[in-house]
Formats: structure tokens, C-alpha cells, sequence
């Protein structure tokens, strides 16, 4: 019997008691999918609180009883987050943001790629020196380089400038770990025969790997992308001005006021979030591979 | 030029190409490849793990012209109970300490929970594994302000459901001990849950069936099973797992930084808090780069426990 008819007498199977069997089939599963809604429940509506809050007046925010949806709609506290010279340039540091985002991302790809390859597929002398102490620094807890880069980024004059946020990140030894893990578990014959047509390294790196590897830079893009956009504890000491700000170090000085106001503050994490979730969204299936891998190699 | 002209030049390039592998695996060329990540490497990666150790032997403020070498002072300072900054400190390592002994195992069997339920075929399968990963992707500044807001003992979305369900009504979770962990607990489950419980499918996925299947044919029940198949197979995930969680509760800073300011007192104000505060606030870059080699040795101390642990347990 081939594979066709087998399936094909499935259905017909079924037919017998379909009813039954699906009911009985939902009833073992009731509890499962009782489990998954209520987990849903939990992970989703704080995101649906914060997004229709940042919708609400500041008075509607706080009075009881709690509503879920706006009394009135309003988008009055997006207002000042839009304007650059209010106290909440929001906007300000969205682009700040996106601007350092963009440059570290494009920095990590292009030094850690090509470092990587060299790592990976050319013989030299100190190679096993240099990848030994590139992955032994992944091993060394950040907190470690936050006082001596603050100070290294002064001699810069860097501080209180985005260069602060976008260069001493490309440093970071995970990109080029990344890339050449990657590297490692293409097969050589492609390079093998770019070599017998008389290509260079370079040739090799530009025509043959790096076009193969574009989903590997793709990924590395976006979790540099994320890292860099959600970094916390050093934008909020290297940078002081409030026009200079990211946007989660903008954010954290929102609530230093004592009357926090609820709807201004979700409507700027809002803005925070919308682009990360649409990158995951897009790339969604690429980090989450790249996350299981982490720990399969552990 | 003639076709036949055309190939022998061709290959004429060819063989000269072919020639030359001097060029090809010139010398300079993997330092070439290399050269442009060294430079951001040594920068800011190799040189402040060694300029650190540098700072902390002196009394340093970047602001001030003189900045005196005292040698072992500000480790010595740290470990003498009484003096400036040893009180604070361990202070800020126990709030580090407790934070990371109630979180970790939440962190550690929550997820695998999680992962369990994921670990089977069912229409949507896809869908649920993005969405309990989805907070991860915010920054700890949205997850921190939103809980706040949620959190918040007076107008917080928590505090009025249960008052709802008339268990309680003004639960000061921001404002008072324990309440405070348990919300700065809660939220950094909530928050980094699903990055734990991917790696976990990952490691389930990687458990070959035929080890279920003798299980199955040992008629071991399903609690069996998943104590004698599962769990030994994922030990090495376990211990990534594990390992991870800990570097990332011991360095803690956004959730209490947001939310509960430290406070209670500084009862929540964690070591990087205390560290950051010391060297980027009062500029007392010495004794704070001496704390953070002293958090980073525990922090060793207890990888090296962890490693440890789960090697013996492989033993049996």
C-alpha cells in the first residue's frame, strides 16, 4: 500500500464516529488548552493594559473603578511625547535610539563577520590565542567594564555623546562566536573550488561565504539590533542631557517625577516597544533558533 | 580577437591567478581580517577587564588631578566591617543574594513547565512559543514602568482584581518588604520566562524518542518517565540553564531601579546598583571597580559550584 491510499483511507476511518472521538479528544485536552489560555492570559494582557492606557487622560488612568478601555479615547499624551523641545522628547530619543541601534548593528555584523572567518577557515600564527581570550571575555560578567569604559569612553570625550552607546559594544566577543559557529558548519567544497578558480581570501569571503551566510547576518543583525536598543544601565550613566538620551534611559527619567504620570509614561513605552516587536515578529522563527542553539551548546 | 584567443587568455589570467598563492595566503591576510574587530576589542573589551584592576589600586576620581595609588586599600576597606562603603555594600550583595536565590528557581522549573506544554503537536504550536517569548524582547525600561503602573499599591491593575475577588485591597507591592520581592521576583519571571523555556524545548527536542519508547515498553508511568528519561536529558541544558539565570539575576539593576527605587531604605538596591551609584555618581571609581572584581569572584565561585554539582549528579 502506498503512502497515498493510506492517508487517503484516514478520513474515511474516522467517519465511523467522528463526534465521539473529536469530543472525547477535546475532553483529554480540556485541561491542556484551559493551561495555554490562562499562561496567555498572563503574557498578553499586560502589554494590552499598557497599549490601551497610553490612550487614556491621566485622570482616567487612576480612577476607579479600573477600565480597560479608554473613557475617553485619547491620544492627548502622545502630544508631547511628538515635540523635541517639550521636557519628554520622546521623539528625540526614538531616533537616538534608532540611530545607535542601526550603527552598533552595522559595526557588530561587519567586524565580527569578517574576524569570524578568519577564525574559522584560515591557519595562522595565534589563532588559538586570539579565539581563546575573544570567547574567554564572553565569560566575564559586564558589570566588570562599566566603571573602566566609562572612563576610557572620557578620554574619548565621549561621554554624554551617542559615540558612547554605538562604538564600545562592537567590542563585544558574541557576534564573532556567533559567526563562526556559523562559518564552521558550512561545507568547505564551495570555497574548496572558488580556490581552484583562483580566488583570494577576499574574493572567497565577498563572493562565495558572505551570500550564503546572509541569514547568519540577518539574526546577528537583529540581536545586536535588540541588545543595543534595550540596553539600560549604561545609557542611563554615560548620558546626561536629556536631548541626549535613548530611549530607555528617556524613559526612566519620566518616572523620577513624583506624580508619575501613568498614560504619558505607557504611551512612551509603547513607542519603545513597537519596533522590537515587529522586528521579532518579522524575524521571529531566526532569534528563537538562535536562542534554543545557545543552550544546546552549553 | 578570436574565440580560441579569448580561452587562452583566460586561462593565461587563470594560471597566473593560480600562480600567485603568495597573494592568496599572504601573511597579513587573517590579521586583515581581523583587524577591524581587534580594534573595538582591545578598546573596550580587553583593556578595561585589565584597566579595572589598575583602577581599583588606586584612590581614583576622573575628576580630580591627583589619583593616589593605595594598593590593596580598597579591597581591604571593603572587608573591614565599620569603614564607608563595607556596610552598604554587602548590603547591596545580600539584596543581590536574595534576588537571585528566589528568582533562580523559578527561573529554572517554571520554564520547564512551560517547555513541556510547548513540547507537543497541537494547531498554533508556533504561535504560543512567540508569545511567551515576546516580553523578553522588551527592554527591562518598558517591562520596569509597566509594572510600576501595575503594580502600583493605589490605582495598580493587581491590587484591584484581587480587591475584586475580596482576598485584599492595598498590597504595598512597590512600597514594603516582602512584597517587594516578590513583585521585582514576579515580573523578572514574566519578563525572561520564555527565553529559558526555548532553550528547554530545544533540549527536550534533543532527547532521542527511542529512549521514550523503551520507557514506554518497561511500562514506566508518565511521572517515571519523566523523571528517569526526561530530566537526565536535559541535565547539560540544565546546567546552561542554571548558569545562565544566575549571571543574569546577579546582575540585576533595571527592576529595582524602576520600580522600587531600592527602597524599602535600600533594602532592594542590588550590588550593581551600589556599584554604579558609587563610581558614576560620586565618582569614587577606585573602591567601585574593587566591588565589581569582588562580585565578579563570587559569581565564579558559584559557576564553578554549579559545574560542580551537575557533574557529580552525571555520575550516577
Amino acid at each position: 500500500m502506498s503512502a497515498g491510499t493510506a492517508l487517503d483511507t484516514r478520513p474515511s476511518r474516522d467517519a465511523v464516529a467522528p463526534r465521539r472521538r473529536n469530543w472525547s479528544k477535546l475532553a483529554h485536552r480540556a485541561p491542556f488548552y484551559l493551561v495555554l489560555l490562562v499562561l496567555t492570559v498572563i503574557f498578553v494582557a499586560p502589554l494590552v493594559w499598557m497599549f490601551l492606557t497610553s490612550f487614556k487622560t491621566k485622570f482616567d488612568a487612576i480612577r476607579l473603578p479600573l477600565s480597560w478601555l479608554p473613557r475617553p479615547f485619547t491620544s492627548e499624551e502622545y502630544k508631547p511625547l511628538m515635540s523635541t523641545t517639550a521636557e519628554t522628547p520622546v521623539i528625540r530619543w526614538f531616533i537616538n535610539s534608532l540611530i545607535a541601534a542601526t550603527a552598533q548593528s552595522v559595526l557588530i555584523v561587519a567586524t565580527s563577520s569578517a574576524a569570524a572567518y578568519a577564525l574559522a577557515r584560515m591557519e595562522f600564527a595565534g589563532r588559538r590565542l586570539v579565539f581563546g581570550l575573544v570567547v574567554g571575555t564572553l565569560f566575564v560578567p559586564s558589570f566588570v567594564f562599566l566603571i573602566p569604559n566609562f572612563l576610557i569612553v572620557n578620554q574619548f570625550g565621549w561621554l554624554d555623546s551617542l559615540w558612547s552607546v554605538i562604538v564600545p559594544g562592537v567590542g563585544n566577543a558574541f557576534g564573532v562566536f556567533f559567526m563562526r559557529q556559523f562559518y564552521l558548519s558550512l561545507p568547505m567544497e564551495l570555497e574548496e573550488a572558488a580556490v581552484l578558480d583562483g580566488a583570494n581570501h577576499w574574493q572567497i569571503f565577498t563572493r562565495v561565504v558572505l551570500p550564503l551566510a546572509k541569514p547568519a547576518l540577518a539574526t546577528l543583525a537583529v540581536l545586536a539590533y535588540l541588545t543595543n536598543w534595550n540596553d539600560f544601565v549604561w545609557p542611563v550613566y554615560v548620558l546626561f542631557n536629556p536631548q541626549h538620551l535613548t530611549l530607555p534611559a528617556g524613559l526612566a527619567s519620566l518616572q523620577d517625577a513624583a506624580n508619575i504620570n501613568y498614560p504619558l509614561v505607557m504611551a512612551g513605552a509603547v513607542i519603545a516597544s513597537v519596533p522590537v516587536l515587529v522586528i521579532f515578529v518579522l524575524a521571529q522563527r531566526h532569534v528563537i533558533q538562535s536562542v534554543a542553539r545557545s543552550g544546546l551548546k552549553g | 580577437m578570436t574565440v580560441s584567443e579569448r580561452i587562452v587568455v583566460r586561462r593565461g589570467v587563470a594560471v597566473a591567478r593560480r600562480a600567485g598563492p603568495v597573494r592568496r595566503n599572504a601573511r597579513a591576510t587573517p590579521y586583515l581580517f581581523m583587524a577591524p574587530y581587534l580594534v573595538f576589542f582591545g578598546i573596550f573589551i580587553l583593556l578595561p577587564a585589565l584597566y579595572g584592576i589598575w583602577i581599583s589600586l588606586h584612590d581614583y576620581d576622573y575628576l580630580l588631578p591627583h589619583k593616589p595609588w593605595t594598593g590593596l586599600h580598597n579591597y581591604v576597606q571593603l572587608f573591614t566591617p565599620g569603614s564607608r562603603d563595607s556596610g552598604d555594600f554587602w548590603n547591596s550583595m545580600i539584596a543581590t543574594g536574595i534576588f537571585t536565590a528566589a528568582s533562580v528557581p523559578f527561573l529554572v522549573v517554571c520554564p520547564l513547565g512551560v517547555a513541556l506544554l510547548l513540547n507537543r503537536v497541537f494547531p498554533g504550536r508556533t504561535f504560543f512559543r512567540a508569545v511567551f517569548f515576546a516580553p523578553y524582547v522588551l527592554g527591562v525600561a518598558v517591562v520596569g514602568l509597566l509594572f510600576r503602573y501595575i503594580l502600583d499599591p493605589n490605582v495598580g491593575l493587581v491590587n484591584y482584581y484581587l480587591d475584586k475577588l475580596g482576598i485584599s485591597h492595598d498590597i504595598p507591592w512597590t512600597t514594603a518588604l516582602p512584597w517587594t520581592w516578590i513583585s521585582l521576583v514576579g515580573m523578572t519571571v514574566w519578563w525572561t520566562l520564555g527565553f529559558n523555556a526555548i532553550i528547554y524545548l530545544a533540549g527536550l527536542q534533543d532527547i532521542p524518542r527511542d529512549l521514550y519508547e523503551a520507557a514506554e515498553l518497561d511500562g514506566a508511568g508518565k511521572w517515571r518517565t519523566f523523571m528517569s528519561v526526561t530530566v537526565p536529558g536535559l541535565r547539560p541544558v540544565m546546567l546552561f540553564v542554571v548558569t545562565v539565570t544566575v549571571l543574569a539575576s546577579a546582575n540585576m539593576f533595571g527592576q529595582s531601579y524602576l520600580v522600587t527605587q531600592g527602597g524599602p531604605g535600600h533594602s532592594t538596591r542590588t550590588a550593581i546598583m551600589y556599584i554604579a551609584e558609587t563610581g558614576l555618581r560620586q565618582f569614587r571609581q577606585g573602591i567601585a571597580a574593587a566591588m565589581s572584581y569582588i562580585l565578579a569572584i563570587v559569581l565564579l565561585i558559584i559557576s564553578v559550584m554549579n559545574f560542580r554539582f551537575f557533574r557529580q549528579k552525571e555520575r550516577y
